[in-house]
């Protein structure tokens, strides 16, 4: 498993994905919830191990992205859309600093 | 704290001593294993913050660019420009431990790691997206390195949340339970042993009494 190729995926409004398509990952568009449930189910079980989701997207799915939270082998990656951030992504980091420690670190530091 | 359900015998004492210990320095494990990894848990997750802000900022100047240059194009010439990528951009994933916790660590393969290589002519394609594509390009270690410290940290999270509850388990019901338990033996015991002289200082007595 150690050296094997693997490709990465890209899941999103297919203006978004294109720039992914362009550097080589395998870009699904997707714009309702079905779909990218459908899209990040179908990555995963090709073994893709980093998924990147665009944050409209990923709010679209909330379940699928959290049965890959906990897994190694799947990394469903928050990343801006077209439109810029609208801090999804932001906002998971926090939510696992507050599981982990129990309050949020990150503000009083930045 | 409720006491356990077992019979106040000495071998029962001797057994809930031993567990005592045990879970005792179960609990001291634990703890350090804890905060272990909160102090990994923190520096990776400063890391992944830091990550994050320059990828979301250098992702979203792309992608403009990308819809800026899409504007300027035909409509369908963009589709056509990209169809087919020059590039495939391979990762390798291996496994870390850290502290028993499976974590990936990607690797870009070094073919991938090549100069932007154009995936189309230079004809009908406006030269926003030349320098769209190289943005992206230049992105993609980024993105592998927040895919992998993002992973990492809510791996990390999820272990720390179960070894906490585990140490707080220990810590406040396990142990004084134990405890508990315990001090209930030794004195049903020792009421016993206190009847047991009692009733001979009384037989003792009465065989005195019938003798004279």
């Amino acid at each position: 498993m150690a050296d094997k190729l693997l490709k990465m995926g890209a899941v999103g409004e297919s203006d978004a994905i294109q720039a992914f398509r362009a550097i080589g990952a395998v870009a699904v568009p997707a714009t309702t919830p079905d779909e990218v449930t459908q899209a990040l189910h179908r990555l995963a079980r090709e073994g893709t191990p980093v998924i990147f989701i665009t944050e409209s997207a990923a709010r679209m799915a909330p379940e699928a992205i959290s049965r890959y939270e906990q897994t190694m082998e799947t990394a469903v990656i928050p990343i801006p859309g077209i439109k810029g951030s609208d801090g999804y992504g932001e906002q998971k980091v926090r939510e696992s600093v507050i599981k982990a420690i129990g309050a949020d670190i990150l503000n009083q530091n930045n | 704290m409720a006491v356990l359900r077992v019979n106040p015998t000495r071998m029962e004492l001797t057994q809930m001593k031993r567990r005592l210990v045990t879970a005792k320095r179960g609990h001291k494990l634990l703890k350090d294993k804890r905060d272990e990894l909160v102090r990994r848990f923190i520096e990776i997750v400063k890391e992944n913050h830091r990550l994050r802000k320059q990828v979301e900022e250098q992702l979203s100047g792309a992608l403009k660019d990308f819809a800026l240059a899409s504007a300027v194009m035909e409509p369908g010439a963009m589709r056509q420009a990209l169809l087919y990528p020059a590039r495939q951009a391979s990762i390798t994933m291996d496994k870390k431990s850290i502290l028993s916790v499976q974590v990936p660590v990607f690797k870009m393969d070094e073919n991938s790691l090549s100069e932007a290589v154009l995936p189309y002519g230079l004809v009908d394609t406006s030269a926003q997206l030349d320098g769209a594509i190289e943005t992206m390009t230049n992105t993609l270690p980024l993105l592998i390195k927040l895919a992998e410290t993002e992973k990492t940290s809510s791996l990390l999270a999820d272990e720390i949340q179960k070894t906490r509850r585990r140490v707080n388990a220990l810590e406040y019901v396990m142990i004084p339970q134990f405890e508990e338990t315990i001090r209930y033996i030794t004195m049903k015991l020792e009421e016993n042993e206190r009847g047991a002289l009692t009733r001979l200082m009384k037989v003792k007595d009465m065989l005195a009494e019938r003798t004279t």
